[in-house]
């Protein structure tokens, strides 16, 4: 969960990421902020982010993302 | 048969008389009659090119679905070793008749927009080439785009094939959007248009308040505004001139566009169906990306998650990414999604038209777009420095500036010539000749004082409706408030502003719409 919190402190410095729910809702992460998040999973976790799974839902947190890396991870 | 014709008002009225009386689950099989004879109507010899896509859309997700089910059947029997092999077969089958019942449909898309596009043709041949004159079968693209993106939703399983096959038609031919959009996802229109709809008069009372604003926008503002954007399009006009032309287009196109999506989400809405939402003020947007997240948003939408988001993620890009890394740096870290965002823009120029102009228009709007996003680290620091990033002027200096540079990449789509638009655009800067404003040659337009007074009030109703709907929400509600007199007069109100000033004479007919045959 660390390591999603930081990748998201790069592109966004200034936001709360710990406590917010609505990043895609609210306009915080755009598709290209979302593809340079899958670009750093994939690098980090060594997981590819299918397209299918860049949806609002799975990055509207980073509680959120984490739960989708840990199921890819499983996967 | 055009939205603005009277003929279709009468086939509407006879629909909606039909829709509410009979039975509820007979309802869908009535809107796949009416969109039948709508699109016969509208251009008979061009329905094999819509049953060619129903047909293959419906064969290639019973196909992948029979397959679905089979591997389903086989993984309750084998061990847990082998069902990876499996599910990896079935993808791989499915995704080979993906590919088949892509390329298919994109292979007619652009063999009808190559060989059946006015532009092309005359460009060959060597002759002035018009925006408007393009002559493809009504709504191909917007039908295209739509089925695709369900085929592709069944292949990732996030739908469920439709086994019904007058269903799905129903589904690609829904005649309110099929003219110009907007492009609907299988999972949030399948669902409304199947279930039964009892009246609800609010609803329809909304839905045809809305489809006269729609009109509104159409006949009062886009079409006797398109006389001068016409006229402005000859060579002499440069300058100053290109600039009115520029600001004439964006006029043009956005009361065209969205008074076409006013009534087809209005008509939708009469008869107890909701489709998504296409526009959202545009004009207010402070910068291009949201802009772009404003204007044709389910176009956007569409090319985000079916080009934009696979071209990321693939493979090759994957293996771009880690490379540019090592060798520029956080700038490397951004080139693979600056690549598949110029590719998406190509993608999206070209699906507007074949010509040069509207590949360059794509690739214009990224290059805005991928330069903004280099000099955000710049505009933080400036903004900084200068503590009036919160004052409401210069929120207003952001529209303005936003406005202004759209017209400017939007007027590309008005010259199929590159060199021509680059001509127009550099007279900006080398001969901007501000006199034509006031020594009268904006009266040498085709538009005489009284067609520019109600231009001027008809802009600025449309800005103060805008301006209303962006700070309060949906102005249709609150006239519902405001009880039933203050609704039947603004309501009559606008009907009669619409007759009376609506661009009409003797033989006259309304234009097309400028998206009916993307």
């Amino acid at each position: 969960m660390d390591r999603i919190l930081e990748i998201l402190w790069e592109l966004h410095p200034d936001v709360d990421f710990e406590t917010a729910g609505h990043l895609i809702d609210d306009g915080i992460l755009d598709s290209f902020d979302i593809v340079t998040i899958a670009s750093e999973v994939d690098l980090d976790y060594g997981v590819t982010i299918p397209a299918e799974a860049l949806t609002p839902e799975n990055f509207n947190s980073a509680r959120a993302i984490y739960a989708l890396v840990e199921r890819l991870v499983k996967e | 048969m055009q939205f603005t014709s009277v003929s279709f008002l009468l086939f509407m009225a006879v629909l909606l008389i039909v829709y509410y009386r009979v039975p509820g689950e007979l309802q869908w099989t009535v809107l796949l009659a009416a969109s039948g004879w709508f699109y016969l109507w509208a251009g008979a010899e061009y329905l094999g090119f819509l049953l060619f896509t129903i047909l293959t859309t419906y064969g290639c997700t019973t196909w992948m679905a029979r397959n679905n089910t089979r591997r389903e059947a086989r993984l309750a029997q084998l061990p847990q070793a082998e069902k990876r092999a499996c599910r990896a077969a079935v993808k791989g089958k499915n995704r080979a008749i993906l590919a088949l019942c892509l390329s298919s449909n994109f292979a007619a898309l652009f063999l009808c927009k190559a060989c059946l596009t006015e532009p092309l043709r005359t460009m060959v041949s060597g002759s002035r080439v018009s925006f408007l004159s393009l002559g493809l079968p009504l709504g191909i693209s917007f039908y295209m785009f739509q089925s695709m993106g369900y085929v592709t939703d069944v292949y990732r399983e996030t739908v469920k094939a439709e086994r019904n096959p007058g269903k799905l038609a129903l589904f690609t031919a829904y005649f309110p959007q099929l003219v110009q959009g907007p492009i609907s996802r299988f999972s949030q229109l399948a669902p409304q248009l199947l279930r039964p709809h009892r009246f609800d008069g609010k609803q329809v009372s909304f839905g045809l308040q809305r489809m006269l604003w729609g009109y509104f926008k159409k006949l009062v503002i886009a079409d006797r505004i398109a006389v001068a954007v016409a006229a402005l399009k000859a060579p002499e006009y440069t300058g100053a001139a290109f600039l009115v032309l520029s600001v004439f287009y964006a006029v043009q196109i956005y009361a065209d566009f969205t008074g076409g999506m006013d009534i087809a989400l209005g008509l939708s809405q009469a008869l107890g169906i909701v489709l998504p939402e296409n526009f959202t003020r545009p004009f207010f947007s402070k910068n291009i990306a949201v802009y772009w997240r404003r204007w044709h948003i389910t176009l956007g939408a569409w090319m985000k998650d079916y080009v934009f988001y696979p071209l990321s993620v693939s493979a090759p890009l994957r293996k771009l990414s880690r490379s540019a890394r090592r060798k520029f740096g956080n700038f490397g870290k951004r080139l693979p999604v600056y690549i598949a965002s110029a590719v998406t823009w190509s993608v999206t120029g070209i699906w507007h038209g074949l010509t040069p102009n509207f590949l360059v228009w794509g690739l214009l709007n990224c290059l805005v777009i991928v330069v903004s996003e280099e000099l955000t680290p710049l505009y933080a620091r400036f903004h900084n420095r200068f503590s009036f990033k919160e004052k409401r002027w210069y929120g207003w200096f952001e529209v303005l500036r936003t406005f202004l540079l759209m017209n400017l990449i939007r007027a590309c789509d008005l010259f199929p010539s590159v060199m021509e638009y680059f001509r127009r655009t550099g007279s900006l800067l080398t001969a901007f000749q501000p006199h034509i404003l006031w020594d009268g040659t904006l009266m040498q337009l085709g538009l005489s004082g009284l067609d520019y007074g109600i231009l001027a009030a008809g802009i600025t109703l449309m800005f103060t409706v805008s301006l209303v709907q962006e700070k309060k929400g949906c102005i249709r509600e609150l006239l519902w408030q405001g009880g039933p007199m203050v609704r039947y007069a603004l309501t009559f109100a606008l009907l009669l502003t619409v007759l009376l000033m609506g661009n009409y004479g003797i033989g006259y007919q309304a234009s097309n719409f400028l998206y009916n045959q993307f």
